[in-house]
């Protein structure tokens, strides 16, 4: 009966006396289980695995921590006024540097549009291939499986390292301890040491740091990034993903019925049985699933994935891989854990259960002779281009396409003008009229360059830069250091004759003659007519 | 309270609540993870007791480290004072003109001109220089006493008519109510109108120009162009500072307004004036 709720429960009649239910448990049953508050954590010995995966994974980390580690090194020639690194964040400069491409701080945008760009990326690889992201490019991914490998190179693989942490403390145990925190340590220096490099010239910047003479800042930086690599890379590996990450809860969201995510064919496997002959010979049912474990020792997050497609998933793949090592032993065809897609996983379970009447039969999926039935789906890679990805395909290239015209059309010279606010005008002893502005000369270019500084309209009037020249003009040749903004004080001034009660509208104009470049600006020169 | 629940799909128990048919399921935290929570609170606990942390009746506990904002503050303006201290000194013993001469030092002085200027000078002159009636517009080329860096220099230093400085600029001009005729000085008002402007009756101007040559240009020069030396004001350009149009100019005649600036060297110190007088010579309207 379900319970009722004391504040609106009818009385129950005349004859009944109207006794009220209260809706309360005793806090202290007995025989109630007592559900620990907190978990202790688990180790996990992640067995290594074998397969096309797991060479997959020693590639990508080759090329992620080749990049990480080497980009810094790259040189590129920019001409005696610009540093010589492909890769330079010059914080101090307020410069960055990507090969032939510099950014000043006011084109941040491009950095934003790569940034959208990435977000794009990230949505449209999900969609189509589920969380790559988390089992092969990810850092936290990268180095932990970077750390395992010094770790079962020092300890062995999983049964070694398994006896080994039960074993008691002995001299053996001791140094192949050090040893790993020792490498550990050695990688996490390296990790943090690299970062600094690429917001300075990297090999001065490396003498420096040696010889002790780098900044403060160099020192903290490599000490923090040292201690996160070990400590989140070393010690705390899955629980990053599984307890600290929010992508893992995110990109769940970005899932549909047609991702492709690591999968327990349970539809093929089950039932499973480590007596397969035995079964067989009784006339059961018996799946591909040998129940060897294999894919629950070789996964590094320590979950089995045949309890289905879960949040501590990183789908790695080294899960496929110990199992298609099992299935080719036993002479079965791969892909019992396959990435496979919801939908075509459904399709398939359908089939062995009879659309869920009964339960999984593996002689609904298979010939006698072993092989698939043909109403078995199998992965299509057509599925990859469909409207979802295909959308996000679109955007993220449109992105890019008007980065890289915006990158090709962006003015290397530029005029920026403030005129003065206060006063906004001043009345000279002869009845002219002069404004003030500061003219900035954007050199966005690391050579120095002259640069033509003139008046565009007002035809009566004349400026004078102070500090550049005492004879009013309407011309004047700047020279602007290289890759710097020349500010400039400009006086404008209106002969009395010329001075109307109309705000007048005219343009500063920069150009360099000798690169055909131009840019103006427009500015306002006020009078008093014209009301404060 | 409600059932206990054990969640189906997971098999864990739930926390009993429940909105729309969601339950929240109850697993384990990790241990690390509540160490590190019994961690954040020793170092709240630790901070309360370096730092400033209890109120108590009438103040706050001190913290063992005896850190105080303002301290720091005060430290940090200390720093700064010092920092500059070499820059002001060079300053204090360079000439005007070396000043102006040495980029280093005019960007210096312009920019602490400048924040002087916004403390001490706005009330009169506005926070753009550009005063108002009775109060001179320093970004224009009309100077009462010389628009040079070292005139202007001399000026900030030691005031306009204070008479609390030896040095002082001082011009008075007498109320010419008691020395010319109100007929004299309705001429003289309409000449000194025709210079830059018309009169309202044209016929004044002759016989006014003459009462100027008689009573006038001694101080004002002889076609009305000012005599810096004296103070006094240029009538012929088009800025007029404490009168506009005839009447104005003839009440002034009659019995006129002086303005007082105070002498700011012994305020400021020279370094500050210096840096004041570079300032304003930068304004545009410098000599």
């Amino acid at each position: 009966m379900p319970l009722m709720n004391v504040y609106t429960a009818p009385h129950l009649g005349r004859d009944n006396p109207p006794i009220e239910r209260i809706d309360v448990q005793s806090v202290h049953a007995p025989g109630k289980p007592r559900q620990p508050l907190y978990e202790k954590r688990k180790k996990i010995f992640p067995k290594r695995a074998d397969g096309r995966f797991r060479r997959f994974k020693w590639l990508v980390m080759l090329i992620t921590l080749g990049i990480y580690y080497l980009t810094p090194w790259i040189p590129w020639d920019r001409g005696p006024f610009a540093p010589d690194q492909a890769v330079l964040v010059d914080l101090a400069n307020r410069r960055f540097y990507f090969f032939f491409i510099e950014i000043w701080p006011q084109e941040f945008f491009f950095i934003a549009g790569l940034l959208v760009m990435a977000g794009f990326g990230l949505f449209l690889v999900t969609s189509a291939v589920g969380r790559a992201w988390c089992g092969y490019a990810c850092p936290q991914t990268v180095w932990v499986d970077l750390f395992l490998a010094v770790e079962r190179f020092i300890e062995g693989d999983r049964n070694a390292r398994m006896k080994l942490d039960a074993a008691p403390w002995t001299f053996g145990k001791l140094w192949r301890r050090v040893t790993k925190h020792a490498i550990w340590l050695v990688i996490a220096a390296a990790t943090g040491g690299a970062w600094i490099f690429y917001f300075a010239d990297a090999p001065s910047l490396a003498f420096d740091f040696i010889t002790g003479e780098a900044a403060m800042v160099a020192y903290s930086t490599v000490a923090i990034l040292t201690a996160t690599t070990y400590v989140l890379g070393g010690l705390m590996r899955e629980q990053v993903c599984i307890y600290m990450c929010p992508w893992p809860r995110i990109q769940g969201a970005m899932l549909d019925e047609n991702s492709l995510v690591v999968t327990y064919n349970d539809w093929r496997g089950e039932p499973h049985s480590r007596h397969a002959k035995k079964a067989v010979a009784a006339g059961l049912p018996v799946g591909d699933c040998t129940d060897c474990n294999a894919c629950v020792a070789a996964c590094p997050m320590g979950i089995d994935i045949r309890d289905g497609q879960q949040m501590a998933c990183i789908t790695c793949a080294l899960c496929i891989d110990a199992c298609d090592g099992v299935m080719d032993k036993v002479g079965k065809p791969r892909g019992l854990i396959a990435y496979a897609t919801l939908d075509e996983y459904e399709a398939n379970m359908a089939l062995a259960t009879n659309n869920g009447t009964t339960a999984i039969d593996p002689a609904r999926v298979r010939n006698p002779d072993g092989s698939f039935v043909d109403k078995v789906r199998h992965f299509d890679w057509t599925i990859v281009f469909r409207l979802r990805t295909l959308v996000y395909f679109g955007v993220w290239t449109a992105i890019g396409l008007g980065l890289v015209y915006a990158l090709l059309s962006r003015d290397r010279l530029e005029i920026n003008v403030l005129h003065d606010r206060n006063p906004q005008f001043v009345l000279e002893s002869d009845g002219s009229i002069r404004n003030g502005y500061t003219v900035r000369l954007l050199n966005m270019i690391p050579e120095p360059r002259t640069i033509l500084l003139s008046m565009e309209g007002l035809p009566e009037a004349t400026m004078k830069i102070i500090g550049v020249t005492e004879v009013p003009g309407r011309l004047f040749a700047i020279q602007v250091e290289p890759d710097r903004t020349l500010a400039l004080k400009v006086f404008v001034t209106l002969p009395k004759s010329a001075v109307s009660a109309e705000v007048t509208d005219f343009h500063f104009v920069a150009e360099d003659r000798s690169s055909h470049e131009a840019d103006s600006y427009a500015a306002v020169f006020n009078t008093p007519g014209m009301g404060k | 309270m409600p059932d206990k629940h054990i969640d189906d799909v997971s098999g864990v128990e739930t926390t009993g609540h429940e909105w729309d048919g969601i339950r929240e399921l109850n697993n384990p935290m990790p241990r690390w993870w509540i160490y590190t929570f019994y961690a954040t609170i020793l170092w709240a606990l630790a901070y309360t007791v370096l730092y400033p942390a209890w109120p108590m009746l009438t103040d706050a506990t001190k913290g063992v480290f005896g850190y105080s904002s303002r301290a720091e503050l005060a430290a940090d303006v200390n720093a700064a004072k010092v920092a500059q201290g070499a820059v002001l000194e060079k300053i204090s013993n360079s000439s005007l003109e070396d000043i102006v001469a040495d980029p280093q030092l005019a960007q210096f002085a312009t920019a602490g001109g400048a924040a002087a200027f916004r403390v001490n000078c706005t009330p009169c002159h506005g926070t753009g220089a550009a005063g108002g009636q009775g109060y001179p517009n320093l970004n224009d080329d009309d100077w009462l006493w010389g628009g040079d860096i070292n005139s202007i220099y001399q000026t900030i230093a030691h005031g306009i008519r204070d008479p609390a400085d030896q040095e002082t600029r001082i011009s008075e001009m007498p109320a010419f109510a008691d020395i010319l005729q109100p007929e004299e000085v309705r001429q003289v008002a309409a000449y000194v109108t025709s210079l830059t402007g018309t009169p309202g009756d044209v016929s004044l101007v002759e016989p006014g120009k003459q009462v100027f040559a008689d009573n006038c240009a001694s101080c004002h020069g002889e076609n009305a162009g000012g005599h810096r030396e004296l103070g006094g004001p240029n009538l012929a350009d088009a800025i007029w500072l404490k009168v506009e149009g005839e009447a104005e100019i003839a009440a002034q005649v009659r019995s006129p307004k002086h303005g007082v600036m105070p002498a700011w060297e012994g305020r400021l110190g020279d370094a500050t004036v210096k840096q004041l007088a570079v300032y304003i010579h930068s304004l545009g309207g410098g000599e």
